[in-house]
């Protein structure tokens, strides 16, 4: 009792000071994205004008329509959306399949595999970047959007099948034990029995997934880059900055970065728990 | 190895299977259900991640060793040099000592910070504040931002004469920074940038913080200890798993920093951002010198490898698994 009373004075110090930083973070945080929706709302005569206006007037909602006289979205979405599609279905898939192999079967060398995938986690990629295009190269799949699908359609992707292994030693031995009396070989154990149960799992590789290949950048731009209608997002607006310009076109670029953006935070306004979930999961290895 | 049981060719269904089914799915499907089938079963489910594993993975980390040692451009033929690239490396390449000080200057200032900050942020929220999930997820939502379009929009924040954060720093009476366009400004700039997504440290750090046991902080309050004595004796003690993840994890990518700087400056002003990923791929897709560039990709994985074990090693004096 005596303690906490001499403590209030600090201890209301404390809380507003914490409150303080927390609230400055959180706005510094967010000006970045409010500065791009902010921008990509300005016509052109207004990007430029000293003080920077916050709130843009008169709000110029046909930026988002020029912008596609300009660069094709649509192309570029359609690209990306076919690196998503298969990088979703290899995480829920095919990581799923080769997850349930570390967490529910017993075979020789099953530990020393799990080593070995562990460990890739910390290779830097780049060591392989290289050999990699010269192999792609040499079979035919540079401008192909094979080196941005097959990998992941085989499971290479270890940080997914470790999340899921984790999640599927946990599901209880009865269940899948009655389920072999009943004959169900291991197949049929992680179709009909593991995948149902490990909605939530599924689900965090799955916005992971989502995430990481739609943001990728470095792979779509070096193995499909040189071919313009092979462009992804990322590398189409990369192009769209680069490309020599005759005019300014701040106000586009913006439009089309919160093209950009929305498809993820949508993502994650579905699906934060499951991202929060992974992050947390990557982080305390079990 | 031989088998103590002998497994049955034709188990008792097998002999009325073979009737209605063709021989060799007759004997699959007892080969699936037999004893040893049950031993290596599991390979069959691995056995994609392998494939894709010795394909994308080890042998092309192996051969980057072998091209290391040619002088492989991507038109013609690959000649063996010894370690003639290396010898480049360390006398006469002045770009890969330059890269190599970028990336160094750029992974002991941001590492740290983006671990200490995160940590401090995450010790803020877990003060049990009103409003942490939602200010989580603001701290959270830089960290989902496609890099490319974080990094256009920062070159737009840091432009030198209509860039936001310049005119937020007049108010102070600060004068205009060239950020991205002096090369003293530059690396700093980018650090700054990058202190923009330490919210997934702290999401990872507020998940350990969860895990420290509230008995051990209502004993030390029984004993009277301080708010700071209880940081320092309990809350980082039993954190330091988890710090040490992150500054692991902190390492290995400030190494393979690429995105920001590739977008934002390429590489300028007179290569001050020109990190060592940068000097690699200008190496490998400008010049098209894959058996130097690979000579570079090698020695970071080693500078990467050693940095780990070393983080490692030490690791042992201060990181406290309960």
């Amino acid at each position: 009792m005596t303690t906490t009373t001499l403590k209030r004075p600090g201890y209301y110090l404390g809380r507003s000071l914490i409150y303080a930083l927390l609230i400055t973070g959180s706005v510094v945080a967010l000006m970045p994205m409010f500065w791009t929706l902010s921008t990509s709302l300005k016509t052109l005569d207004q990007i430029n004008i000293w003080p920077p206006r916050l709130i843009p007037d008169p709000i110029a909602w046909r930026n988002y329509i020029e912008v596609f006289d300009y660069v094709p979205v649509a192309l570029y979405l359609r690209n990306t959306l076919i690196i998503v599609a298969a990088w979703v279905t290899g995480a829920t898939v095919t990581c799923s399949f080769v997850a349930y192999g570390f967490a529910r079967t017993n075979f020789p060398g099953r530990n020393i595999l799990f080593v070995v995938l562990l460990s890739t986690l910390m290779m830097p990629y780049v060591v392989r970047l290289i050999p990699l295009f010269m192999i792609y190269k040499s079979i035919g799949w540079i401008e192909t959007f094979y080196p941005l699908t097959v990998p992941i359609l085989l499971g290479r992707n270890a940080f997914y099948i470790f999340l899921l292994r984790q999640f599927f030693i946990g599901v209880p031995d009865e269940i899948a034990d009655a389920a072999r009396i009943d004959g169900c070989s291991h197949f049929g154990i992680w179709w009909r029995i593991v995948m149902p149960l490990s909605k939530p799992a599924l689900a965090t590789v799955a916005v992971f997934a989502f995430q990481s290949s739609w943001d990728d950048f470095l792979g779509p731009m070096i193995y499909m880059g040189s071919n313009p209608d092979l462009r992804t997002l990322a590398v189409g607006l990369y192009a769209f900055r680069s490309s020599p310009g005759q005019l300014p076109m701040t106000h586009y670029m913006m439009a089309m970065s919160v093209m950009m953006i929305l498809p993820i935070l949508l993502v994650f306004a579905f699906g934060q728990r499951y991202f929060i979930q992974g992050v947390t999961l990557s982080g305390l290895k079990g | 190895m031989s088998t103590p049981v002998p497994v049955p060719k034709e188990g008792g269904d097998g002999t009325v299977g073979a009737g209605r089914t063709p021989a060799p799915l007759a004997r699959l499907s007892s080969w699936l259900q037999s004893a040893k089938a049950e031993r290596y079963i599991g390979f069959v489910f691995v056995a994609p991640w392998v494939i894709a594993f010795l394909c994308f993975e080890l042998i092309p980390t192996a051969s980057a060793f072998i091209y290391s040692l040619t002088d492989w451009s991507i038109v013609g033929g690959a000649n063996f040099i010894g370690l003639a690239n290396y010898q480049e490396m360390f006398t006469r390449d002045r770009l890969f000592v330059k890269s190599l000080e970028n990336t160094l200057y750029y992974a002991l200032l941001s590492v740290p910070l983006n671990v200490m900050a995160g940590f401090i942020i995450a010790l803020m929220l877990n003060a049990k504040v009103r409003g942490q999930t939602i200010f989580r997820t603001l701290f959270y939502l830089p960290a989902l931002i496609p890099s490319v379009a974080g990094a256009v929009v920062w070159i737009w924040i840091l432009d030198t004469n209509n860039g936001v954060l310049n005119f937020f720093l007049g108010l102070f009476g600060v004068e205009k920074i060239r950020w991205l366009t002096s090369p003293a400004w530059s690396k700093p700039a980018l650090v700054i940038m990058s202190l923009w997504t330490i919210g997934s440290g702290m999401v990872i750090y507020l998940a350990g913080l969860q895990n420290v046991p509230q008995e051990l902080y209502e004993a030390a309050e029984v004993d009277g200890a301080s708010v700071l004595q209880k940081l320092l004796r309990i809350t980082i003690p039993l954190m330091t798993p988890t710090i040490f993840f992150n500054l692991l994890m902190g390492i290995i990518g400030s190494f393979q920093v690429f995105n920001a700087a590739f977008i934002m400056t390429g590489g300028g002003p007179v290569n001050s951002t020109l990190f060592y990923m940068l000097h690699i791929y200008e190496q490998a897709f400008t010049h098209w010198r894959m058996g130097y560039a690979s000579a570079l990709s090698v020695v970071l994985f080693v500078l990467v490898l050693v940095l780990t074990t070393v983080v490692n090693r030490t690791s042992k004096r201060w990181v406290f698994y309960g």
